[in-house]
């Protein structure tokens, strides 16, 4: 067991997050004052007031921005401060510094904003209505989709609503801005992207990158959510920071939070399959419609991770996956675990769901017919080849740990006898490409340090957010140094110390990282067994060692020809200093082979993927919709894991937080689009008593990775997939209450409301004359 | 403003403050223990619990006159045992993602078991509700209680 790195400060109150930072007599609190409305013209902005309030020390426009006003990522259509138009709520308008919060608040009140509201497009179906496209569809196709429809004996159709999900980090949005001289600035920020949020900082204030420096210690939960919009607290914060010259800090209170960010991306998707007798699918047509919001932001590569996984883990001969990302006047949607992967794969799986219905098989077989196969039907429809296929071994290993035949029928006699509760199940699995889509982006840094007294410290470009990435990290450097983790520090990431770093994002912290930072090692490692086989040469008659048999390991290095030729890792380190070898070196990685044609939708746009399989049940009330997980198995695909403990606990949380976004977690927005649940009370993420009752994990042993740091898999993202074994279990519940004769009506995410109703309808379906 | 006498941690404390100021801000930034964390300052995710006479409180939505001549403990006075054994099957159980609910999710730990410890796994739930974590660290905190009383408790 290699507990978190950071586990005794987390438990003892030690660990520094960036609001626990000690700060100057000096500081500022920065607020945020920002638009009311979904779409209006600002008509005067009155702080005359607010500005002589004392404790005030500055009150900002877009005007007092001295560079560019933007803060989109990639493309540049989102600006850090409205200028003439507000086109969501949340957005910012003015930026107050003030001795407290208190006073900024009251400043607030001496504001006057007038607004000329304008129609607003706030609802998807509006949008798609309008036809108000954020860019150019996108389209992935194979094989004769017209054909296969006529070939296939059978065709379902239907539409699919996937909500919108709240990051809910426990730690909101917050950054620590400090001035240096002449133009220096230097951030404390809670993002995942410290070279981006560098970038913002210097665009806003119309400076080089050289003079801003970002650092991050330790996020407080992010989960996509401090990917871009953490850049967007950093610019207001930095920009309150260069007017006043004195360090500012942001920390936005939990309701501003969740009204001002984006969300997981809501989706409306239709779609068309045709199958044969046996359930097996010879035709797929799906239009994926998003919710990109009122900017760009990662709306489009969010899309199109969608699209790549509209397949999820099944070969459709012919095919057509369309998307589309309409813009509208809600805050710009953002990355959110599993970045659109999980709306896709909510679509096939609802299809093989109503598949299996139809014609009254168990859902499993129809999975398990449609799986990409070993030998042949195993290339994707973007032209990926399905290589290392997990699938079969999942299949069958959890099929049988779980007990499913025998609790399917144990499930079928409950529901034959009792009228008002339902037990519903279902085995779901999940295929997730692991890079990110745009390639580019699949490089990383790294900057190792070994001082004088043995001790090394390492620096790279990913960010810790609680994944455990740091733990992987001192695991891959104890392992390539062969010392003893107590004599490794990493250290908070600094865009200063590695530059122009990716995001950590795409669940590829550890895959691009870890292998920088063993690069890096590599480095120092071939100067110092250079080095010890000269001493070596001195010290030992004979034969010379080569440079190729130098061995790390249990504080040592070696000659593993000639095990007598050793010496301490320590004096070796030292030794080298006084012989003036160099102990410091960068590391650098980029995924290889990788790329993605987006004109034509084909490529090989990811290095390997991950794999895994859930089997959950549940019971539901049929009077009340109250429904609760009765036992969960999940088997999971790491390769060989970096760190067992860790692993699990990524799957765990994963698969929770997929539970509140199918089940609980219904945001909901009034008709002017207000959001109306901002806050804990009443935005229902899962507690301790929503877990499973029964809860077994396990990740799949003896299946290494090819290609991979020390053969492991990412384990971030694809989790929160398994979840739709809950789902689709409460909707074989649903299905139960008409004996699986009608098709449940269900959306998601299915909130008691949505189970109650579905279950009213299929009763009144029963009750009608056939 | 007002001088305010408070007890934190069984060290004496003497505060002028705002008496309606919520407790979290008085121990977080006029006395200095930062392991006490803001989550959403409306007492309904649980990062800012303390012990205010042995009672888990949420300290954002507690007026610090109203702790006043009480015993307030926050996770920096956990560290002796038997409180510490908490913290000490926190780690061995690897709970801790992100850590930034832990201090809270500990605290109330700790009030559960000092009122009732052999508690059942109904109780466990209902006591550790009003404490989020979005890692979902939720199993291994049970598993982590489970193995305290095991252990004989924290009394």
């Amino acid at each position: 067991m290699q507990e978190h790195e950071s586990a005794i400060l987390h438990c003892t109150g030690e660990a520094v997050f960036i609001n626990d930072m000690p700060v100057s007599e000096n500081l500022l609190i920065g607020h945020v004052i920002y638009s009311k409305h979904a779409h209006a013209k600002i008509l005067e902005i009155d702080f005359s007031d607010a500005v002589k309030l004392k404790g005030v020390h500055s009150i900002l426009s877009y005007k007092e921005i001295p560079g560019i006003n933007q803060m989109g990522p990639i493309i540049h259509d989102e600006l850090c401060m409205v200028e003439n138009e507000v086109t969501s709520i949340g957005q910012a308008i003015l930026l107050i510094a003030a001795d407290s919060k208190e006073i900024a608040i009251e400043a607030e009140k001496l504001i006057e904003i007038k607004y000329e509201p304008l129609e607003a497009i706030l609802s998807i179906e509006s949008a798609i209505e309008k036809y108000n496209l954020l860019a150019p569809k996108r389209k992935i196709e194979r094989g004769n989709l017209q054909k296969g429809f006529e070939d296939s004996a059978h065709i379902i159709e239907g539409t699919l609503k996937t909500g919108a999900q709240e990051h809910w980090y426990l730690e909101t949005q917050i950054c620590l801005c400090i001035p240096g001289e002449g133009n220096e600035i230097k951030a404390y920020s809670s993002t995942q992207h410290p070279s981006e949020t560098q970038a913002i900082i210097a665009e806003v204030l119309g400076i080089s990158s050289k003079d801003v420096e970002v650092e991050v210690k330790r996020i407080g939960g992010a989960f996509g959510g401090k990917e871009t919009e953490a850049n967007h607290i950093a610019a207001w914060c930095a920009l309150l920071c260069n007017a006043t010259k004195r360090p500012v800090k942001i920390h936005l209170f939990r309701d501003d939070d969740q009204i001002i960010t984006g969300k997981r991306h809501r989706f409306l998707s239709k779609y068309k399959v045709g199958f044969n007798d046996e359930g097996i699918i010879n035709a797929y047509s799906v239009e994926l419609n998003s919710d990109a919001g009122s900017a760009t932001d990662l709306s489009m590569a969010i899309l199109e991770r969608a699209m790549l996984h509209a397949d999820n883990s099944y070969f459709i001969p012919n095919i057509k996956i369309i998307g589309r990302a309409y813009k509208t006047n809600m805050p710009s949607n953002v990355a959110m675990r599993g970045f659109g992967g999980p709306q896709a794969i909510a679509v096939i799986e609802t299809a093989i769901d109503k598949i299996a219905r139809y014609l009254k098989m168990d859902s499993a077989e129809i999975r398990y017919k449609n799986f990409y196969k070993i030998e042949n039907n195993n290339i994707s429809p973007y032209g990926q080849c399905i290589e290392n296929n997990r699938l079969f071994i999942l299949f069958d290993k959890l099929i049988k740990s779980s007990d499913y035949i025998k609790r399917r029928e144990e499930i079928n006699e409950f529901n034959k006898s009792n009228e008002f509760y339902k037990k519903g199940m279902a085995i779901t699995p999940v295929k997730f490409g692991i890079s990110f889509t745009t390639s580019f982006l699949n490089q990383a840094g790294a900057l190792v340090n070994i001082y004088k007294d043995g001790t090394v410290l390492v620096n790279h470009g990913g960010t810790e957010m609680g994944q455990g990435l740091n733990t992987k990290i001192l695991k891959i450097t104890s392992k390539e140094l062969g010392i003893k983790l107590v004599k490794i520090k990493v250290n908070a990431t600094n865009t200063s110390k590695i530059p122009n770093t990716s995001a950590t994002a795409a669940s590829s912290g550890s895959d691009l990282n870890g292998m920088a930072v063993k690069n890096a090692i590599e480095t120092i490692k071939s100067r110092l067994s250079e080095f010890v086989v000269d001493e070596f040469r001195k010290k030992y008659e004979g034969i010379c060692s080569k440079k190729h048999n130098i061995k790390f390991e249990n504080n040592f290095v070696y000659d593993i020809k000639i095990p007598e030729r050793k010496i301490s890792f320590n004096e070796l380190i030292s030794n080298a200093y006084l012989n003036q070898i160099s102990l410091s070196s960068t590391g650098y990685y980029k995924t290889p082979n990788i790329g993605f044609d987006r004109e034509k939708g084909q490529g090989k746009p990811f290095h390997y993927f991950a794999y895994g399989m859930a089997v959950s049940e549940v019971i539901v009330d049929t009077l009340t919709g109250y429904n609760k997980i009765l036992r969960t198995d999940i088997l999971h695909d790491a390769g060989d894991t970096l760190n067992k403990g860790i692993d699990k606990g990524q799957v765990i949380g994963g698969f929770i937080q997929g539970t509140g976004w199918v089940t609980t977690e219904d945001i909901k927005w009034d008709s002017d689009g207000h959001l109306l649940n901002h806050s804990p009370d009443t935005y229902k993420i899962p507690t301790i008593q929503d877990i499973p009752e029964d809860f077994r994990i396990e990740l799949l042993e003896g299946y290494p990775n090819e290609n991979t740091i020390r053969k492991s898999k990412a384990v971030g993202e694809p989790p929160l997939m398994l979840a739709f074994s809950v789902w689709l279990a409460i909707k074989d519940a649903i299905s139960a209450v008409g004996n699986h004769e009608f098709e449940p009506d269900f959306s998601l995410p299915a909130t008691n409301e949505v189970i109650l109703l579905s279950i009213e309808k299929i009763r009144k379906l029963q009750k009608e004359p056939a | 403003m007002a001088i305010l006498n408070l007890s934190i941690n069984k060290k004496k404390y003497s505060v002028d403050v705002d008496p309606s100021t919520p407790l979290l801000w008085v121990i977080r930034d006029t006395i200095g223990l930062k392991g006490t964390k803001f989550g959403c300052g409306e007492g309904f995710c649980g990062c800012c619990t303390v012990h205010i006479n042995g009672e888990a409180a949420f300290s954002c939505s507690t007026a610090v006159k109203d702790a006043v001549n009480k015993e307030i403990t926050t996770l920096e006075g956990m560290q002796e045992k038997p409180l510490r054994k908490i913290i000490d099957a926190w780690l061995e159980q690897e709970v801790s993602q992100c850590g930034y609910c832990q201090p809270g999710q500990i605290m109330s730990a700790a009030s559960l078991l000092l009122k009732n410890p052999k508690p059942t796994d109904d109780q466990i739930e209902t006591a550790m509700t009003g404490n989020l974590c979005r890692c979902g660290t939720y199993t291994r905190i049970k598993k982590a209680i489970h193995k305290v009383i095991a252990e004989g408790g924290i009394k």
